[in-house]
């Protein structure tokens, strides 16, 4: 079924995939009020540095209240022929409430700009023929992506978005004025990939559903995630290391119906060792989750943001090989690759502080901040 | 009837050197040195000789060498040496020839052709000395997914039996008659000290190497010796044997004469009666037969180990893997055309089965195109030589891998191919009592001990090299392979890349 | 950042400046800090500094740096001379591959705090993250030393080839135990004070516990004497609880590694 390579688009050089390193940044009310771009701009703007300009993107949850029911996709075409293909596709799945071109400043300077439209969507009931919306909509993201030369979808959720592009995040932030959107939760991201494609889809944040991730780091196993993943029907057309991050936690937390928890002690497990220390029930978890899951350990250095709906985490692999630090400020939740780029933003910190490898920070929805416990994150900040 | 073979090996005695010490003529179990009378004078029959070297390396002055015979025939290369001397040797015989050891023919070792990758830059190599490296793994059937109760985190599924090696380096079947019982020994204490297993072969388990059960693969084959209930219950896994790498189809043949009275006792047959496996288990005929006895193994141990299926590899192996998937085995061992043996027809053992590595590649591709790759283990045995072969076949999208061969030269063996004679010169293939107590079950543990730590500290620094920490990060991770010197129909059945692509 | 036009510092002294690094790029600001050392500036105060890197680096002055705001990665590295106060918290790599001055942090440090330093001091008011001291060493008349008042992450004192690490544990609750794994691991020179409780599975194998004797405590009194000072502390007070020292066992830790053919 898959007629199109996506490699080839993204992998011009089909190297086992597509190598980045880069900035993360995530920032959210965890009281839900919405706020402008204009800080994550900023602040991920301060870590330039880290990336090369050939990559660079946003997620914003909350987005588009108006059509919080709807399935919001957002779409890149390479020519008018992809849009004509595409739309036919959806008006024959979808009842289509709204189609529009996705504003931009025409006058920021970057390079292959694809057209960008936006469509709000509902699954018609006789296509879906009651199976869970969300698969249909994988399904179809699917099909586009794989199937409908010169047109690719990269958002794809409810009341969020995705916007990005290749070239430094605030160009991009510029390019689709996103001081101008406003959200309870953003990731942001600044790419340094180590090829040369000018293909916009490249670019963070992965996005599949209303799942996000933002990643730094080169996973070591990824071969072997990516065949994993392969078995339960997911196709890694983009060849990262992002989407495998994505695809695993789709596959654990909504086909498997993993607690967060243990969707992360798949991701980065405990050690065999530590593993023989714990209480016997909690050993006979982590013992079943690595014996079972353990080819979707992600092994290597790297730092995750992950965000859905009401949700955001900050990760990092079992040895911390890739930087992350966490702060709070009143109902501010902050995520960055560095400090200095959350101070930018928010100089006075209740608590900033580095967690632990392998140990997941959580901000969600409703005041609640789940943080990693125990005597380094209970650390106070310095300020 | 006279002989046409020529000798294979000249026995050099440096008349210098030479003490006349006789310690070559007792080592020498095969006739070859021996005192002549009359000349008062240690000579040599050089016709005996299969060059095993235990004579040189015994001998206090090391006043010996033994090199092959310069004898020349006339140049060709269709009718080499061995053929000739083979076809002398049934015309002289009448017989089948049989051999002991794995392949000598030049197959193609996939081994030498697949390189690995290491990290630069993009992602660090982790350095395995001071941090933490993982090899431990985990065979047994594993569930598509786990159900863990959202709040409590508690464990809804409830796992079948899983069996945690340290090392992903298994013991192979070696048969104890076949092999003496201070070898079953060595490999027992070795695996429980490195935390892996041994595999009992076919011919039971010695009462006295019961406390070594939770190291221990206790085998199934076609000719049930020693299956009772206990033998059963002691081991940790229980393997059917379908058949081996090195005689894909054939059965086996214990020749009366090393049915001593313990091997008849752990064999329970009489002493002395020629113990015969048939070639196929004769209540297999098919896959739903195979089936029955997978289950009749869970149910005859409650549901308390993982069984095994081992198998040669043959040409239909990923079809035949499926198949055994699904007939509810929790492992399957491949062996393949290099795999070994204490006695073979020759032709069946050089002719016969498809290169472990081709075998892996296509058994864990197909079963993950069934989506049933997480359902068993997959062991691959059949020519591991080093610790580079265990981590490609682990790269290729093997669990672990068996050893026979390598560990029967960390105890002595010289590859000599005779172990079908009875008369192993290094005390491992017999059961001559004389010879057995050559080796000595704590210095045989130790250079097991020793090979496999050896080996895991080298697989270590290769995982560390990829950036991985974890083996489970390598297995199936074919894209830390690259072929060298391969055709394209190679590289795709391995599933890797040229090197430089 | 972009970066901005550098203004001039501002001279507050007769050999001290202020500059305010907001919006300067790493270049922009180090350039600022070269001239400032070149003109014979004895003492600089940044203002407003937000992850511009390797300050410090390149002066070879016994120069006085007080940083507020946070610094970037690598803060202070292949530094020869310069004092360093960071009024808040510093980044990851602060200390990399020193060769003399000091760093005092009032905050924590991020990972790999000192590595490879072979001179000089850094004291950490608060903790540290991975891998601090990671294979620091020692040569002729050289030896690092760095003090934490918190506590560390994971693999302190890594490959620690020499020089003193001392952590006082103040962040830990009565009962409390430190939670750093794979302390000292592959350790072959060099020593660990640790104040407060480890299990044995904390340590790397390549590590030893011993008691402290007089000439440990000296060392200690005077590191932690130095550290109760910037941070205005009791010398006393830290000093008290039960320390323990952390050792190689061996020099040559991976003699049995190899088997020569
Ligand atoms: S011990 Fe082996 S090598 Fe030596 S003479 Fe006998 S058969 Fe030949
Ligand atoms: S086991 Fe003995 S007989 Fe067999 S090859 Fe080895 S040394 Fe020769």
């Amino acid at each position: 079924m898959i007629d199109r390579d996506m490699n080839k688009l993204n992998n011009p050089y089909n190297d086992d995939k597509v190598i980045s390193a880069c900035s993360l940044f995530g920032m959210m009310d965890v009281s839900g009020k919405v706020f402008s771009g204009k800080d994550i701009i900023r602040a991920i703007a301060n870590m330039h540095v880290r990336s090369n300009g050939l990559g660079g993107g946003f997620a914003v949850y909350g987005l588009y209240p108006r059509y919080a029911d709807y399935y919001a996709f957002h779409l890149m075409y390479m020519n008018k022929q992809a849009r004509t293909e595409t739309e036919d596709l959806l008006k024959e799945n979808f009842h289509m409430v709204l189609a529009e071109e996705i504003p931009v400043n025409p006058c920021i300077a970057v390079s292959n700009a694809p057209g960008l439209w936006r469509y709000f969507l509902e699954p018609e009931a006789a296509s879906l023929n009651g199976r869970p919306a969300d698969d249909f909509v994988i399904e179809k993201v699917m099909q586009i992506n794989t199937c409908i030369e010169g047109a690719f979808v990269f958002s794809s959720g409810k009341n969020m978005g995705v916007f990005k592009g290749a070239a430094y995040p605030e160009d991009i932030a510029s390019y689709f004025r996103l001081e101008e959107y406003a959200g309870y939760l953003w990731t942001a991201h600044g790419r340094f990939p180590t090829n040369t494609p000018g293909w916009w889809g490249g670019a963070h944040p992965f996005n599949i559903l209303d799942w996000t991730v933002v990643h730094n780091g080169e996973i070591s196993s990824y071969g072997i995630n990516r065949r994993y993943l392969e078995m339960f029907g997911y196709a890694c057309t983009l060849q990262t290391d992002t989407e495998v991050i994505a695809y695993a936690v789709d596959l654990l937390m909504r086909r498997h119906k993993l607690p967060l928890e243990a969707a992360v002690s798949v991701l980065a497990p405990a050690f065999w060792e530590e593993i023989e220390r714990m209480p016997a029930a909690k050993q006979e978890l982590h013992r079943a989750l690595r014996t079972v899951y353990g080819s979707l350990l992600l092994n290597g250095p790297f730092t995750v943001i992950i965000a859905r709906q009401g949700e955001m985490m900050g990760l990092t692999d079992r040895i911390r090989l890739r930087p992350l630090t966490a702060a709070t400020r009143g109902d501010m939740f902050f995520l960055s690759s560095e400090e200095s780029a959350i101070r930018l933003v928010c100089p006075e910190l209740d608590r900033a502080w580095i967690p632990m490898g392998g140990e997941p920070v959580i901000a969600r929805l409703g005041g609640t901040k789940v943080v990693a416990e125990g005597a380094v994150a209970a650390a106070k900040g310095a300020c | 009837m006279k002989t046409y073979l020529p000798n294979r090996f000249i026995v050099e005695r440096d008349p210098a050197r030479c003490i006349q010490c006789e310690v070559c003529v007792n080592q020498c179990s095969f006739d070859v040195n021996y005192r002549d009378a009359d000349e008062d004078e240690v000579r040599s029959r050089e016709e005996n000789c299969v060059g095993c070297h235990r004579c040189v390396l015994f001998c206090p002055t090391r006043a010996l060498n033994i090199r092959r015979t310069p004898l020349d025939y006339r140049e060709n290369a269709n009718w080499r040496p061995e053929i000739i001397e083979d076809i002398i040797r049934q015309a002289e015989s009448g017989g089948i020839l049989l051999t002991g050891m794995g392949t000598d023919k030049a197959h193609p070792i996939y081994w030498d052709r697949l390189v690995l990758n290491a990290s630069q830059v993009t992602n660090p190599s982790i350095d395995p000395l001071r941090e933490p490296m993982e090899l431990r793994t985990y065979l047994g059937r594993k569930p598509d997914s786990l159900t863990v109760e959202p709040g409590s985190l508690a464990l809804k599924t409830k796992l079948a039996p899983q069996v945690a090696i340290e090392v992903p380096i298994l013991f192979s079947a070696l048969s104890y008659g076949a092999v003496s019982i201070n070898v079953h020994k060595s490999l027992a204490r070795a695996a429980t000290e490195m935390g892996t297993l041994f595999n009992t072969g076919e011919g039971g388990l010695h009462r006295k190497l019961y406390k070594y059960g939770a190291n221990t693969i206790c085998q199934v084959a076609s000719g049930r010796f020693g299956v009772h209930p206990d033998y059963l219950n002691v081991g940790r896994i229980l393997e059917i044997k379908i058949g081996q790498g090195a005689k894909p189809g054939i059965g086996g043949h214990l020749p009366g004469e090393k049915v001593s009275a313990e091997v008849a006792a752990t064999r329970m047959i009489p002493k002395g009666t020629d113990a015969l496996s048939p070639a196929p288990q004769h209540d297999i005929y098919s896959i739903e037969d195979l089936a029955q006895l997978i289950s009749a193994l869970k149910e005859a141990t409650n549901y308390t180990k993982p069984v095994s299926v081992k198998i040669a590899a043959v040409h239909n192996a990923a079809a035949i893997a499926s198949g055994i998937a699904r007939a509810g085995a929790d492992i399957i061992a491949l062996d393949g055309i290099r795999g070994a043996t204490g006695a073979a027809p020759k032709i069946i053992r050089d002719n016969v089965g498809i290169p472990i590595e081709l075998a892996i590649a296509a058994v864990d591709t197909r079963l993950r195109q069934e989506g049933i790759r997480n359902q068993v283990s997959l062991i691959a045995a059949g020519g591991i030589r080093n610790s580079g072969d265990v981590i490609k076949a682990i790269a290729l999208g093997a669990d672990a891998v068996y050893i026979g061969t390598a560990a029967l030269v960390a105890l002595g063996c010289t590859v000599c191919q005779q172990c079908h004679t009875g008369k192993c010169a290094w005390g491992i293939c017999t059961s001559d009592l004389r010879l057995t107590k050559r080796i000595n079950p704590d210095i045989g543990a130790q250079r097991l001990v020793n090979l496999l730590r050896g080996w895991s500290l080298e697989i270590k620094e290769m995982l560390g090299g990829m950036g991985v920490n974890a083996l489970e990060s390598l297995r199936g991770n074919r894209l830390h392979l690259r072929g060298v010197g391969l055709t394209d129909t190679e590289l795709e059945i391995l599933g890797v890349k040229m090197a430089g692509a | 950042m972009t970066g901005k036009e550098p203004t001039s510092p501002a001279v507050t002294a007769r050999d001290s400046v202020q500059i305010d690094a907001a919006g300067l790029t790493t270049q922009q600001l180090n350039d600022l800090l070269r001239r400032a050392v070149a003109d014979g500036i004895k003492k600089i105060e940044l203002r407003n500094v937000c992850g511009q890197r390797y300050i410090g680096t390149d002066l070879g002055q016994p120069v006085e740096i007080d940083i507020y705001g946070t610094p970037g990665n690598d803060l202070g590295s292949f530094m020869d001379g310069p004092r360093i106060r960071v009024h808040g918290n510093a980044q990851d790599g602060c200390g990399n591959t020193m060769n003399h001055g000091e760093i005092v942090v009032y905050g924590h440090a991020g990972d790999i705090t000192g590595l490879s330093a072979r001179d000089g001091k850094i004291f950490v008011r608060d903790y540290v993250g991975y891998r601090a001291a990671i294979h620091m060493k020692e040569y002729q008349e050289r030896k690092p030393a760095l003090v934490i008042g918190g506590t560390a992450q994971d693999f302190l004192g890594e490959y620690m080839a020499g020089g003193t690490v001392i952590v006082l544990g103040m962040e830990l609750k009565p009962g409390e135990k430190h939670r750093a794994r794979f302390i000292g691991t592959g350790m072959h020179g060099g020593a660990i004070y640790l104040r407060g409780e480890v299990e044995k599975y904390q340590l790397g194998k390549e590590v030893g516990v011993k008691e402290l004797d007089d000439n440990d405590r000296a060392a200690l009194g005077s590191l932690v004497g130095e550290f109760a000072r910037h941070f205005s502390y009791e010398a006393e007070a830290l000093l008290q609880g039960k320390f323990i020292k952390l050792v190689p066992l061996y020099l040559r830790p991976y003699g049995r590694l190899y088997a020569y053919g």
